[in-house]
């Protein structure tokens, strides 16, 4: 019981981190968090990257570790896991919507303009100021905006 | 020898070595969008490298770890691909560079994904979705080029004809890929030639553009027998590891 305790009151911490390339969204949120459990004693908090070359990965490690030794919990261990690798069917509806309300268009195949709801879109360029965005064009308001890509 | 340390360091050395020269575009690519997508596919090369060099490390054991790995190793025993190390020249030649390569690891992958070492199955889980993106990239560009201008078909013409001779290296199993190939851990190269000629005969043919007839094939990337151009990739690569031995940042 006591474990269950703590293991939701982790949960609850790494919810509040923000992702550091698109901080409305958290690294929970973002499916980066692949489980919180104890192996023996020791508490393990498993993730995984979004991409093989994530610069944020090491930050977000530090990110944890900070969070909870902040909120009194020290005896830890952060393990990456890369099986089954991160996929964007791990973004929920929510989650989804929060994309939208910055400007992201989220990872859907019938792709729409963030602004407007269009769908005459046009691709710019599959890659975008980060690993996870491609580069679009919305040909209805001519409004350019990042498209989450499914992967 | 640790035959499964020796082969993921080729893996590793192959990703690596190609991310830094793709690096070298950063700032320099012909237009903004493809100066970002240069970037974004050698920022994957590097995390690749980064998980190879990790897991060649923890099989390694002891203190190393996977910048010794990437910094600290001299010439001779780098283990990449010739092609990889061959410098970028103009756009087109960076472009079919990256077409061999990305067609030839797409395949790999494939088949990596069925390893019976099941960190290596992972790390080609991870691969395979980032590989596919890079070649629907590099193939796109083959094709724009080549079927493009009088001017862009000989320049990319001209391209593949100069890369053609690393090709061959990429079917070449030593007796790290056939020891590991045995214990169903690795893959077999040469298995995946007639399907690779396949794909690039058919982007070749959209894009206009022929596979040159007789070429002397080359190789020795894999024996650590490098062409001059990797001594001087290092030599820029290492220099901070170099100079200030184990500085962190």
């Amino acid at each position: 019981m006591v474990m269950k305790t703590k293991i939701n009151k982790v949960w609850k911490v790494l919810e509040n981190i923000p992702d550091p390339e698109i901080p409305n969204i958290s690294i929970v949120e973002m499916g980066i968090v692949r489980g919180i459990k104890y192996d023996h004693d020791t508490l393990n908090v498993i993730i995984t990257p979004t991409y093989s070359g994530c610069p944020a990965m090491d930050f977000i490690k530090t990110e944890i570790k900070e969070n909870l030794i902040m909120k009194g919990i020290n005896d830890f261990e952060i393990t990456t896991s890369l099986s089954p690798p991160w996929t964007t069917e791990w973004l929920n509806e929510k989650t989804k919507n929060k994309l939208k309300s910055i400007g992201i268009a989220p990872p859907e195949k019938q792709m729409e303009c963030p602004y407007c709801n269009s769908d005459e879109v046009k691709i710019i360029s599959e890659f975008g100021s980060t690993a996870c965005k491609a580069f679009y064009k919305c040909m209805h308001c001519i409004e350019t905006f990042e498209y989450f890509k499914c992967i | 020898m640790n035959f499964l340390f020796n082969y993921v360091l080729m893996l590793a050395d192959d990703a690596l070595i190609i991310a830094q020269r793709l690096s070298e575009w950063a700032y320099r690519a012909p237009f903004l969008e493809e100066d970002i997508a240069l970037s974004n596919i050698s920022l994957d090369l590097f995390g690749r490298a980064t998980l190879f060099f990790n897991y060649a490390a923890s099989i390694k054991g002891s203190d190393s770890d996977a910048d010794d790995l990437a910094f600290k190793r001299h010439e001779r025993e780098y283990v990449n691909l010739l092609l990889c190390e061959q410098p970028n020249g103009h756009f087109g030649d960076t472009i079919i560079r990256q077409f061999l390569f990305d067609s030839f690891y797409y395949l790999f992958f494939s088949k990596l994904l069925k390893s019976s070492d099941e960190q290596l199955a992972a790390i080609a889980s991870k691969s395979i979705k980032e590989v596919t993106y890079h070649l629907r990239h590099s193939s796109k560009w083959v094709i724009r080029l080549g079927d493009g201008t009088s001017e862009s078909n000989k320049k990319i013409q001209e391209s593949i004809n100069h890369f053609w001779m690393y090709s061959d290296e990429f079917f070449i199993m030593n007796e790290v890929d056939e020891k590991m190939q045995e214990m169903k851990v690795g893959v077999n190269r040469e298995a995946l030639k007639s399907v690779w000629l396949k794909n690039v005969k058919k982007v070749f043919k959209k894009a206009n553009v022929k596979i040159p007839n007789e070429t002397n094939m080359i190789s020795g990337g894999k024996q650590g027998l490098h062409t001059e151009h990797l001594g001087h990739l290092l030599s820029e690569m290492q220099y901070l590891q170099r100079a200030f031995p184990d500085a962190k940042w």
